[in-house]
This record gives C-alpha cells, structure tokens and sequence, in this order.
C-alpha cells in the first residue's frame, strides 16, 4: 500500500497552521453589509405589532426586515437527504418566537456599530405566551409549540403536534414480557444526558452576494453545501439554478453545521438589498440561538439470569426537541438501533420513543447523535447489571455483545460483516491494567482509584439513503483533479480521499488537485454527516479513480498498437494490460506508453477524447464501527471531585485510512465525551433563559483537563468499504461517559446516572451511600 | 457590547482623576477582559497605562503591588514568589490561561471585587490595603465592604506580617471559576479565614478566626477542626448558582478548611 | 481617532475610534490569522503579542497599542512553518481555526520557559481552547518543538 494506513499529512495543515485567510469571514467583501438579529427576549410569544421606522433611520442602515417581508414558507433547517425526515415548522421569521433567542427582525447596515444600534432601536410589542420549559410534561401540556395549520410532518413516521410530540413509536423483537418474568436479575433504572453543545471554534457564518448573472452565491461555513442550496431555494422561494454554495476552510461542525443555521438570514438580505452582506454568529448566539444534542431521559430495563446471559433489553426514551424539529425524528432511532445491538444475544427486545417540543433551544446533530444517550444509558444498565451478578464488567459483554456474522436484530436486521470487537476489548483491558486495577484501589483514607469500562457501535453513513458521487480527471499535464461533495470540516476527508483516489491510481498524492466544494461545479454529496464520508464517499472515489484507470487502460492500449485496439467499438480484456500510475504496459509485448503521453493525447490532441470518470456508492447497509472505551479515577471521597488519570480506547473502524488523522479523530471525540460526562452542563433560567452561552459559563475540556488519553486500533476488514475501512468520526464520542461512571461505580458503589457527572453529585451520592449503610 | 466615545492616556493619577470625576459616565480601564460583556455607554475611557501603575515592589515591612500590574507578573514574580510561600502566584496561576493573566490588572480585579476571584481570598487573608486615589489607604476588607463609588484603586499594600498562608479552592473543571475557595493565614499571634466564591464575594470568618486564634497551638486538632468547621458553616452565608448548591459549597469550605489548617499548622 | 502600530515591524497608521479593541484593526490591515472565537476571553484564539508578550487582542483597546509593537502569526512565519510542520506531522492541525493564537502562544513559551514538562506546558497553553484534537496530539508536536532547538 503506498497510502492506506500510513500517517499522511493533510493536504491543506500547512496552509491552515501558517494562518492563511482561508475561512468564510477572510474571504467576504470588506464592504459587505453585517446582518444583526433581534431575538425574542421570551420563550413564547406572539409579535402583535413591530416598528422598525427609528431603526431605518439609523446611518448606515440598509434594511429591517421582519416577519412581513418574508415569504410565507415553510421549512426545515436540518440538512438532511430529500425528502427531509424533519418537519417543516419554521419559517426564516415568524409571527410567533417560539424560544429566547428565536430571530425577531434582521437588519443590514454598513458596519456592526450601526447594524447594533438600529436593534435597540426596533420596538416590538409581545404577546407572552406560557412557555413549555419541561419537557417531562410537554406531552399533553395546556401550551402548544406548535399549532399553525401549515405545519409538515409525519411522512416517515407518527406525529401528534397538538400534543407537543414531533415523534413516537415503538417497535420489539421477541416476548419482551416472557423474558423479562423468566429472569433472574432485573436491572430497571433512569438516566439523563444533557443538551450538549458542540462548541466547533469557528462559529456559524455565512456571506452572500449576487454574481454577474444576478445569482446568489452563499459562501457558507457548513457540513451540507447541496442541502443548504436546496434549503435556500425552497425557504426563499427562488430556484435552485439561481443558488450557488461555495464551501471554504471550515473551522469545525460536529454536527451543528448539518443544520443550515446561518445562511437564510445575509441571504435574504442580499436578496432585498442586491448588496453583499455577512452574518457571523457570536459566540453567545452559537451557544443560545443554533442547535445542540437533544437533551434526553432513557429508561432502561435489562433481564438476565443468574450466569449472566441477558435475555431481554427494553429502552424507552424521550428526547426533548426544543423549539423546531430538526433531526428530531431520526435522532432518536440511534438511541436504540445503536445500543440495543450491541447486546445481539439477548431473546428479545422493545425499543418505545416520545420526541417532543418544547420552548428551548432546538436540538440538532452532535456526533453520536442519540447513539450517544442511548449507550450511556444502556452501558451503565449493563454495568450496573454486572455488579448485582458479582461479574467483572468485560466478562458480561464476552457473554453477550455481538459478534462476526451474526444478523443484528435490533439494526435493521443488518448482518455483522466486520468485527473486532472482542479483540478491542483484550486489547484495552490491557492497556488500563484491568486485571490490576479491577475493580478499585484504596489510595489513602480520603482517595480511591476505580477503573470503569462501555463498548459501542455507530453506523457508516445512512443506509439506503446517503449517495456520494465524485469525479476524477487526467488533466493534460498527466496529473488529476479530484472533485468530491464531501466536506472537510478539519476533520481531514480532503486528505482521505486523495489519498483512496491515488491508492487506487497508484500515484502520488501531489499529482492530485483537490477542488473545494463549489454546487456550480462539484458532483452531488449529501455532505459530512453520519460517519459518512470515508465509508461512503471514499466508495464513490474509489469506483471513480477504478473506472479512470480502466479508462487510461483503454486509452493507452489504443496508443501502443491501434491496429489492434483502435476499433473504439470493439471490447477487449484490460487484463492484456498492467497499469503501474506511471505507464500502461501490455503484459505480453512489453511495449508501453506513458500516462503523461495518455494524458496529452486525451486532453490536449486532436482527437479530444478527455479522460474523466464520475464514480458513484449509495450502501444498502451501515456497517458499524465498534470500540470498547476504559477510565480510571482518582476520587476524593471528602469533596466528590475526581479526576479522570487515563482513558484507554481501542477501535475497530476496519481499515485505518490514515494513521493520523484516525487517532486524532479518536482523541478528540473522547475529549469530547469526557466534557459530556464530567462538567459540560447546560442551565436555563426559570423563564426560559440559557445561562450557560458562553465559554465562561459553559465549560468545554481545556488543555489541563485533559490528563490522558490513549488510543489503539484493532482492525477488521469491512468488505464493503474503501480498502476495507468503515467509520470513525462519531463513534469515538460515546464510551466515555459510561465508562467514567461505571470507573466512579466501582471506586466508590455509587451509581451516577445524569450528565454531567459533576463533583457535587458525586458528594450527594457519596453522602447517601454513607446514610443508608 | 460596550461603547466609548473618547479615550484618554493621562500620564499620571492626578490627571486620570480629574477626567475620570469630569463625567458621570468617564470610566477607568483595567486589563478591559471583560468589557465587552458589558452593555456600559462610556463617555471617556481612562487608561492608566502611562500612569506608571505597573509595579510589584517590597521594602523590609511591605509589598506593594500596582493598579495596572498583570496576573502574570503577581503569577511570575520573585517578589510575590518569595513572601507567603508564594501562595498569591499560586492562586492566580490556574486562572484561565497565560495571555489571559498577560492580560488583566490587579487593578481591575481588585476594583471590581468578584464574587469568584481567587486573588481576593488570599489576600484578604493577608494583612492588605487598597490605596486609592481619593478614597486614601483603607483596609482591604473595609473596601471589600464598601458600595461602588468612582476613585482611583492606584496600589495595593500587604503587610509582611509572616504568616504562613494556604489557599484552597475546588472546580469543576480546571479553566473554570472555582465553585468556592478558602484562605488560612496564621501568624505568630493570630489566625484568618477567609472564604470566597460562596458564590459572593470573599469575606472574613471572624469568629472562626477568632475560635482559632485561640486554639492556634492545636490547629491540628481534630476536634478544633470539627469545631471550626461548625463555626464556619454558621457564620459565612453561601447561596446557590448553576455551578454549585448553597449545602455542597457550605460542606466543600469546611473540607478546605481543614485541608488549610493542616497546611499552615506544617502538617 | 488615529494612532500608529508597528504591526509585525511595520508602522501602520490606524482611523480607530475609543471602543476598537485591537483585534479587529489587525484583522481590517490584513491579518486575518487573528480569530475571534468568545466574547469571554476564553478561547485563546485572537493571542497576539504585545511587545512581545501574548495577550488577548480581543480585550486589548486598540488606543492602548498607540507607537507599540503588535505581532500576529503573519509576523512569524518561518517560526509558525517550523512548529506547524510538528503539528501537521501529528495531524493535530485539524480544522485549523485555534491554530494561530495556538502558535503564537507556543513560541512565547518556547522564548520564556526552557525544558518545561508537560505539565508545564499544559499551564502555559491552558488558555488555547481546541474542541478537534483533544490536545494530546497536539502535546506529542509542541514536547518535539521544545526539544528540537
């Protein structure tokens, strides 16, 4: 292999390291007009009147837009395949606000001082509705969310949004009930994850401008360039063939840029005013006015009998949606379909979900997306279930996790084709010093070390949903333009595929151009989203570059003895040929011809047959990546603070691509998932207000958080991926949080199960233990 | 976000006042960390930049430490590091990050008097005073007291009474403000505790300090801990925000109370 | 208001008013490697140095900066070139947007602190927020810059 598996570097770092002006905000016109929001200071009203006159007359304002001016349409802003499984409940600005922080009015002005001055000057006169604040009883609740007549919904699945639910279902496998009576153990307990924020550092921005065929070009930080045209085109009512999206250097999304948050607002100014315009969140507004996980209560109950075999699993979740319903009705599938499986030996199961409105901040994409809630809650169910069997928690999942070949009951019936799983774990009992460290040390009066452990699985892209296609060129000079609609968000997909398409072509990585994301020019790609993109993209790059080869095959072929191959017309078998990236040799004469001699001819002679090959992959299946994740704590049992001294993972993401990129992609999710267990943690105040917008307020992992994490890979070969590789950008963010509170379970017998896991909590459960025994 | 319409560079304090009183809305600018937060209309924003404010000095009794001198520079310098075991460095150390502290003032944090400052506990602790402009020399904890009013914070002065000092604080996460922090000073004749981060504002333990004063040849006794440790939980008011309840910080500054009598007792 | 900074050695004349922090006047003359990510001052990526010393140019008053010495990563480059190099080595660059103040704040290290451990380290850029790598990553490329001169 001349590229697979090897530490490449990413094509654009140095760029990106030396600080070159590569991302939405370097790019737009230094003129453009800023775009400020006024957002509802309530959590529910109605606007009953708007008075932007003092506003327009501030200097350097250009436009006040409101409610009135826009077009009576309704849609969605989750970025997702058409047709979207999120409902079209919202409108670029409506005559309700539904959350503190919704969009009010718009304006444009020449600079930020103006555009803030003209918002204080927009007087607004509100009718407070009651606010849903609690989504435990937003079901049925004397408010409703949402109750305009044009609301869309309900064609992939039940609807009932006179009743604050977006979504409900349920679905079993088995006789839940006559497994769960033959038991001898049951495990039945709540847990609760919060709304998580995804806190990419660059926060969402867009600049838009007409172009010279009066089109609008939307230069956008985003996962999903094809899904923010099409949502642009359906919200402002233009169509598509007057939308361009240009998607530069992204300064990172986890899944918040799969939502199309930013763009309708400078777009539609631009529209109004035929001026460039920008809108660059703050950072407040990132945190407070976009879209985060869904906050989530999962109840779960596990049957098993004596020696440890689980026989039934029963999940029942409810996700709070927050104001709109974007992703809401498929992020709530994953809390089932991606953990339920992973105990495959089990009789029977039931899976039951409610997804409701409420007046908060909607919820969005977040890596992991519900897989996360949903492993928490069943991994520290089956660590909890393991210590009433008296059993080592890695001997419970030997007993029952899933395993090569098997038909996964609860994942759509999807076989497993690749699987290390169990090697994971060997691998990462070793790594933490299981057999030591299991299940606590006693370090002083005041400290004791505990060592936890969770598995999970996640999917490679949408099954049957997600398509990719990119296209591959011989360009004159002998080397290649790789056009793709993947978007690399840092995450390094550029870098990947380049590196799959020059595997394939047997050349060498800088032969290749890799051309942004442009919708005017790049081949069709729903985006980054759902650990697509190396599974499916990298198929759709790799059937290109195989179908160029052949090409240049042909084509060399045709030069070395036209007599006999020149006939366009008539097949005959490649295999006559070997193809070394440099030349096309016919294996048994010897006789040559060299790729830039192809190329030339093709591109540049007269006989103009230009070598281009479009590659395409849409996956009936999802084949999951699985990983098995370890923590130890140190815990002060005098004030419940712990620290977490080492988290070991170990994955199976089949074929590493790159060596690098995949560790990082495993290192940062972990991150990830240790702010979500320890202290990411998100209050409202009781009218409705998010206090935690900021940095500040709001605490991301910092660098003397982290004490370590340690990262190994145990590779199977997913036969239905590029070079055998499945996915990894979101599974990695999911062990973390059971495996802490499975570290803190067994250091100290105390059950933790809502996130954060924060050092008071601890205490409380700490002080509890003490007063019961 | 907030405004200002001037700016000024006055080169000394006499001249900073003057334009500071010139105007209700006349401002002065510390370290500016968090002005942006603020909605303030200013009129003139007064830096004392030039006003030779950037300073840690000591003579044989004292320590004085600039209006305009940065969190770094307490955090970094030998002055600071040589007195009191170095505790102030060591309480403003994990604040944030390097261009954080190169960033703001004593000044501006001592002026401000935030309920979650780990500089304040400490040297409330300490036997310190404020210098200001027109206000004069008073004790830090009578301005600690006293409501806003516009002066000019030029210094602040800590006697060097040599106490051994520890600081003690618990957080969340580790950038973050601490959910509450504690300061035990003892000297040859008398002990302090001070407890911030409640979460208002730091404040003497008086009759704690009192209690331990007159036990200060048993401090590490358990049962002058335990004792203390009651006192202390009745006499220091604490309150509830999203970082931690009003009972966790109560029991968490008992904790620390005890962690910091065994330090300054040389356990 | 019109004041003067050497930005990165050159004298650059400035039409600022009193409430412009320096960020924004460094990013309107062209150095667009300074971000803005907070309002907080908790993010680290607008670190520039301030005669010398790294500072947040988000809260610094650009009138404060008058006849003084401002350096961003444009400043720098064969020095960000060499630490950038260790860093996309170890694929730590990632999405690359905390990448500038980053870098800055690492070479500051490197002039104040010699073999510092990695705790160390970790203090000085605790003030670098990065939401990709996890920072581990990112540790294996400064622990080699520290070492290699």
């Amino acid at each position: 292999m001349r590229y697979i598996s090897k530490p490449v570097r990413k094509v654009d770092g140095m760029a990106l390291v030396k600080g070159k002006p590569l991302y939405t905000n370097d790019l737009a016109p230094e003129d453009c007009l800023v775009v400020l929001a006024l957002r509802s200071p309530y959590a529910y009203a109605r606007i009953r009147s708007i008075d932007v006159s003092k506003a327009l007359l501030v200097k350097g304002v250009e436009c006040v837009l409101t409610y009135k001016d826009m077009p009576d349409i309704r849609f969605t802003k989750a970025g997702q395949t058409y047709p979207e499984p999120s409902p079209y409940d919202r409108k670029i600005l409506d005559e309700y606000v539904r959350y503190v922080g919704d969009e009010v009015a718009l304006v444009g002005a020449v600079n930020e001082k103006a555009a803030r001055q003209a918002l204080r000057m927009i007087k607004v006169d509100y009718e407070v509705l009651k606010p849903v604040l609690d989504y435990k009883t937003a079901i049925d609740n004397e408010s409703v969310v949402h109750m305009e007549k044009d609301y869309i919904n309900a064609r992939f699945c039940n609807t009932a949004p006179e009743r604050n639910i977006l979504t409900y279902g349920e679905e079993s496998n088995g006789d839940v009930e006559a497994e769960f009576a033959a038991s001898d153990l049951i495990v039945e307990e709540t847990y609760e994850i919060q709304a998580q924020e995804q806190s990419m550092m660059e926060t969402f921005r867009t600049y838009t401008y007409l172009d010279h065929n009066d089109r609008l070009v939307c230069v956008t930080s985003t996962q999903v360039p094809f899904h923010v045209r099409r949502q642009l085109s359906r919200a402002l009512g233009i169509p598509q063939t007057r939308i361009r999206v240009v998607k530069p250097r992204i300064g990172g999304g986890f899944g918040a840029k799969q939502t199309v948050v930013s763009e309708f607002y400078p777009a539609v100014v631009t529209l109004k005013t035929g001026r460039a315009a920008k809108m660059i969140y703050s950072r407040q507004e990132t945190f407070a006015c976009s879209n985060s996980r869904h906050q989530m209560q999962v109840h779960v109950k596990v049957g098993a009998n004596s020696d440890g075999h689980i026989r039934a699993i029963e999940v029942d979740a409810l996700s709070n949606q927050g104001a709109y319903g974007e992703h809401g009705t498929t992020t709530i599938g994953l809390v089932g379909h991606k953990s339920i499986p992973l105990y495959n030996q089990a009789e029977a199961f039931r899976f039951k979900w409610h997804t409701v409105y409420t007046n908060m901040m909607p919820g969005g994409a977040f890596r992991g997306y519900g897989a996360t809630q949903g492993i928490f809650a069943v991994e520290s169910a089956v660590n909890e279930l393991a210590i009433k069997l008296g059993m080592d928690s890695s001997l419970i999942r030997e007993k029952n996790m899933l395993h090569f070949g098997e038909i996964l009951k609860a994942y759509y019936n999807e076989p497993l084709t690749s699987c290390a799983l169990d090697r994971c774990i060997v691998r990462g009992k070793e790594m933490i010093g299981w057999d030591e460290k299991y299940p606590m040390k006693k370090i002083s009066e005041t400290k004791v070390r505990g060592v936890g452990m969770a598995i999970a699985m996640q999917g490679s892209g949408i099954s049957n949903v997600d398509v990719s296609s990119a296209e591959i060129k011989l360009n004159d000079g002998g080397y290649y333009t790789l056009k793709i609609g993947s978007t690399d968000m840092g995450t390094g997909c550029d870098t990947i595929l380049t590196q799959i398409a020059a595997e394939t072509l047997l050349a060498d990585m800088d032969k290749f151009i890799i051309a942004q994301v442009d919708t005017d020019v790049s081949p069709y790609d729903p985006g980054s989203y759902a650990s697509s993109t190396t599974y499916v993209a990298g198929m759709a790059v790799f059937n290109a570059a195989t179908s160029l080869k052949n090409k240049i095959i042909y084509e060399g072929a045709r030069m070395i003895d036209p007599d006999k191959y020149g006939d366009r017309e008539a097949p005959f078998n490649p295999k006559k040929f070997f193809f070394t990236g440099e030349k096309v040799i016919e294996v048994s004469t010897g006789k040559f011809v060299t790729l830039d001699e192809i190329a030339i001819s093709c591109a540049g002679g007269i006989q103009g047959n230009y070598l281009n090959a479009t590659g395409f992959y849409s996956s009936p299946t999802s084949p999951p990546p699985l990983m098995a994740g370890f923590a130890e704590v140190e815990l002060d049992l005098e004030t419940g603070k712990y620290e977490l001294l080492d988290f070991a993972a170990v994955v199976d993401c089949g074929t590493v691509i790159n060596a690098n990129l995949a560790r990082v992609q495993t290192e940062g999710g972990i991150a990830q998932g240790i702010g979500l267990a320890m202290y990411e943690d998100v209050h409202y105040s009781e009218k409705g207000k998010m206090m935690t917008n900021s940095f500040m307020q709001y605490k991301i992992p910092s660098r003397v958080d982290i004490s370590k994490i340690r990262v190994d890979f145990e590779s199977s070969y997913e036969p239905s991926g590029p070079y055998g590789a499945k996915s990894i950008g979101e599974i990695v963010v999911n062990t973390p949080a059971p495996a802490i509170a499975d570290a803190l379970r067994n250091a100290a017998g105390i059950n933790m199960r809502s996130l954060p896991i924060t050092p008071e909590k601890v205490f409380m459960a700490l002080q509890e233990k003490n007063k019961e025994s | 976000m907030f405004t200002a319409q001037a700016y000024a560079m006055p080169q000394n304090v006499d001249e900073a006042y003057q334009i500071l009183t010139a105007k209700n809305t006349n401002c002065i600018l510390g370290g500016c960390a968090w002005l942006r937060l603020g909605q303030r209309r200013i009129h003139t924003a007064v830096d004392l930049s030039a006003c030779g404010l950037d300073f840690i000095r000591e003579d044989e009794a004292h320590i004085e430490i600039g209006a305009m001198t940065s969190y770094r520079k307490v955090e970094t310098d030998p002055i600071i590091l040589g007195n009191f075991s170095g505790v102030l460095s060591r309480a403003v150390a994990p604040i944030i990050g390097t261009q954080f502290r190169n960033t703001v003032t004593v000044g501006g944090s001592v002026f401000s008097r935030f309920g979650f400052s780990d500089f304040l506990t400490p040297l409330l602790a300490l036997e310190t005073s404020v210098v200001l402009h027109a206000g004069g020399t008073l004790p830090l904890e009578t301005f600690m007291n006293m409501p806003y009013k516009k002066d000019i914070l030029e210094k602040i002065v800590i006697n060097k009474n040599g106490a051994e000092v520890s600081y003690q604080m618990l957080r969340n996460a580790e950038a973050d403000f601490p959910i509450v922090n504690l300061a035990a000073a003892k000297t040859a004749d008398t002990v302090k505790v001070t407890v911030g981060a409640r979460s208002g504002k730091a404040v003497i333990a008086a009759e704690t300090s009192a209690y331990l004063t007159e036990h200060m040849d048993t401090l590490d006794d358990s049962a002058v801990h335990q004792h203390a440790a009651k006192l202390l939980e009745k006499e220091v008011q604490f309150t509830s925000n999203m970082r931690a309840s009003a009972v966790y910080r109560a029991q968490m500054a008992k904790v620390l109370l005890g962690r910091a009598l065994k330090e300054v007792s040389g356990c | 208001m019109l004041i003067h900074i050497y930005i990165n050695e050159k004298l650059t004349e400035i039409q600022c008013d009193a409430d412009t922090m320096l960020m924004e006047v460094l990013r309107k003359a062209g150095c667009k490697s300074v971000k803005c990510g907070c309002e907080t001052t908790n993010c680290g990526l607008c670190t520039v140095w301030l005669e010398g010393t790294p500072v947040l140019s988000c809260s610094v008053p650009a009138a404060r900066c008058d006849k003084k010495h401002v350096t961003t990563l444009e400043g720098v480059q064969e020095e960000a070139e060499k630490i950038g190099s260790l860093l996309v080595d170890e694929g730590a660059d990632q999405c690359g947007f905390c990448s500038p103040g980053l870098i800055m704040n690492i070479i500051a290290m490197k002039k104040e602190l010699t073999n510092p451990d990695e705790d160390q380290i970790k203090h000085y850029l605790a003030g670098n927020l990065c939401r990709c790598t996890g920072y581990m990553a990112q540790m294996r490329a400064v622990k080699k810059y520290m070492e290699v001169e």
